[in-house]
């Protein structure tokens, strides 16, 4: 320990030992910026009534609430639809746009990008209120099919950003050497292409899934009904009784979260 | 031109094929007509449109007008992957997530050939390049060398009748480039297939090709073997692009042709209009006493000005009675420091009546259209 503190941390020969107040600033932001998160898992695992931190007697009742419960379990279902229908959505959009964007090289692409984009910069409220006028003029308010939309219009442009990033580094005459050898358009997208920007594809994928399945405000707008998702009623839930099933709930939305953004990480990773 | 084998190449007929690009003319009406098992280089500085004419063959590039044929059929509107040509790319372009034997397997691979044929097939085609056993590396594995190795194996590897090259020798350094020169024409003289090879060097271009199409400014500026291109520029343009020259203003008078007063010594009659002197620095030399009543020279007497060591040869520059420079290059021997002239000494420099060419335009400069 003793010799790890002097020996130099970086090329300038600055210490360990010096740099120990950066690394205790490091771990004071992040844990500033996950106790909160991390304290419901600790209040789910509560006996009692009320939310409570620190716990003082533990059991899994709110848990065996939660799965017991046909509304909660609705709402769940609900959610990992959406999910599921937003990814295969606005994955395959997204990639089709991304791509072509790149291999078009028209004048307007980098107009057309930042179009794509712009849900991702717009406050999330305003977009709610938008597709809420939206989907009621088509009547489709409360519908699953109208809350995948509007997901899918957020999650589009993580596709797009990620693809396209992964795309920057791709030499496209790989797509020319595949059609001089005789695959079609097409082919060589399917077996040149896409096998080299599968992590990307992938990652996007996952962030699509995310969005859909984290997603609140627009939630609150367009979903309800027998189509409410589980964030909804979470929400709901808070607004009128304090329950710890919503501490139960959040935990395991946590650990789906962070399984799939640390797979998310994981791919990203392996790129290169 | 040697009898090649017929069945495993094609002749290719380009005819007023033009391309624009809003303003921008990258060719401008080009025919080209290439032999049977032929290898044709087209040269030319960037933008000349010698890569928008590979394009074009190779089907990526469609033109606004014109026709090409391979053979008897008519090519123009097939998009690249039926038109059954290898071609080797710049970049070389191999697919990193593919081994090298998948690579070359490849084109097998979308030609439905079984799995056992096409990697015994991939094999052999790799062994040609001299890379046996290298099937299952990684692409990033191999040295710059290797790859382009790969991506030749690759494009022949289906036995295509043409095959199309786009620089593929440039990203690779100097000793290794003039090793796969020789290579490359030798699997050309084995294989005969029709060849199409783009480049803007010169030596690459003399060292390899049966044929050169110097082309610049979206047209073919000459057609010819090595030898003639060389020997026998059609103009300014291809006299300064390939291999060095100085070039000279003459005047006419009748049949004779005047540099500075005094009638040059021709090889055949001079071409008609206005013309000029080009005169290549190696084919330049140093006349001695002795030589100065050969006929068989013209005579210019000049002052040294520099001189300057190469390596293998030395370059001169002398300045002529009336001003011009003209530069002279000589090869490099134990007697170097004894035979070269030191600067402001008088020399006189002869070339051969042979090497006395004449381009046509008064300053050299290009004919408006040859064609």
């Amino acid at each position: 320990m003793i010799r790890w503190l002097k020996r130099p941390a970086t090329a300038t020969q600055i210490t360990h030992g010096q740099r120990l107040w950066l690394y205790a600033l490091g771990g004071l932001v992040m844990l500033f910026l996950i106790a909160p998160t991390l304290i419901v898992i600790p209040m789910s695992f509560s006996d009692s009534q009320y939310l409570q931190f620190p716990p003082e007697t533990w059991s899994l009742r709110w848990y065996e609430s939660y799965f017991a419960s046909p509304a909660w379990m609705s709402a769940t279902a609900t959610s990992f639809k959406a999910a599921t229908l937003t990814c295969l959505l606005a994955t395959p959009l997204g990639v089709a746009a991304a791509y072509g964007l790149f291999a078009s090289q028209v004048r307007w692409a980098g107009a057309v990008y930042m179009a794509l984009v712009t849900p991702l910069m717009v406050p999330l409220i305003f977009f709610a209120v938008a597709a809420f006028y939206l989907l009621a003029r088509l009547q489709m308010v409360h519908s699953l099919a109208g809350l995948v939309l509007a997901h899918s219009i957020l999650a589009l442009p993580l596709v797009v950003v990620v693809v396209s990033s992964a795309l920057k580094s791709y030499d496209m005459s790989q797509e020319q050497a595949a059609r001089s050898l005789g695959a079609s358009r097409l082919a060589a997208f399917f077996l040149v292409t896409l096998p080299q920007i599968r992590f990307a594809v992938v990652t996007g994928a996952l962030l699509a899934f995310l969005t859909s399945f984290d997603e609140v405000i627009v939630a609150m707008f367009v979903s309800g009904g027998e189509n409410a998702t589980l964030t909804r009623n979470m929400f709901n839930a808070l607004r009128d009784q304090i329950d710890p099933t919503i501490a139960a709930i959040s935990t395991l939305m946590i650990i789906v979260t962070t399984t799939l953004l640390a797979l998310a990480q994981l791919f990203g990773k392996s790129e290169r | 031109m040697t009898e090649r084998n017929r069945s495993k190449s094609l002749p290719i007929s380009v005819g007023g094929v033009t391309k624009t690009y809003g303003r921008v003319t990258a060719l401008d009406s080009v025919d080209l007509e290439i032999e049977s098992g032929e290898f044709m280089t087209l040269l030319g500085p960037s933008g000349s449109g010698k890569t928008t004419l590979l394009m074009v063959l190779a089907g990526f590039t469609r033109p606004d007008c014109g026709s090409v044929r391979f053979g008897d059929a008519e090519v123009v509107r097939l998009p690249p992957h039926k038109r059954d040509l290898g071609m080797v790319f710049q970049s070389y372009a191999l697919f990193p997530h593919m081994t090298v034997a998948e690579n070359v397997a490849f084109p097998l691979r979308l030609r439905k050939v079984g799995k056992a044929d096409r990697l015994a097939r991939a094999e052999r085609a790799l062994q040609t390049v001299q890379l046996g056993g290298y099937g299952d590396r990684r692409i990033d594995q191999l040295s710059g060398g290797q790859r382009q190795r790969v991506a030749l194996a690759r494009a022949i590897v289906f036995e295509p009748r043409i095959l199309l090259m786009d620089e593929p020798l440039s990203a690779l350094d100097k000793k290794l480039r003039e090793l796969m020169q020789i290579e490359l024409r030798r699997l050309h003289e084995r294989f005969g297939m029709t060849t199409v090879y783009v480049t803007h060097d010169q030596r690459e271009a003399l060292t390899m090709s049966d044929r050169i199409a110097v082309i610049d400014d979206g047209a073919i500026q000459q057609l010819g073997t090595p030898r003639a291109i060389y020997d026998h520029p059609a103009n300014r343009f291809v006299a300064d692009f390939i291999g060095e020259s100085t070039i000279l203003p003459v005047t006419r008078d009748g049949a004779d042709v005047l540099f500075a007063g005094t009638p040059l010594r021709l090889a055949g009659p001079p071409p008609p209009g206005p013309v000029s002197l080009m005169i290549r620095p190696e084919r330049l030399q140093l006349l001695s006493g002795a030589d100065a009543a050969d006929a068989s020279f013209n005579r210019f007497e000049a002052t040294a000005e520099s001189i300057v060591f190469q390596g293998e040869s030395y370059l001169m520059q002398a300045r002529l009675a009336d001003g011009q420079l003209v530069a002279l290059r000589g090869g490099v021997r134990h007697d170097y420091d004894a035979v070269t002239p030191a600067p402001g000494d008088r020399v006189a420099l002869g070339v051969h009546v042979e090497d006395t060419i004449l381009l046509p335009g008064a300053d050299g400069a290009r004919e408006a259209d040859d064609g």
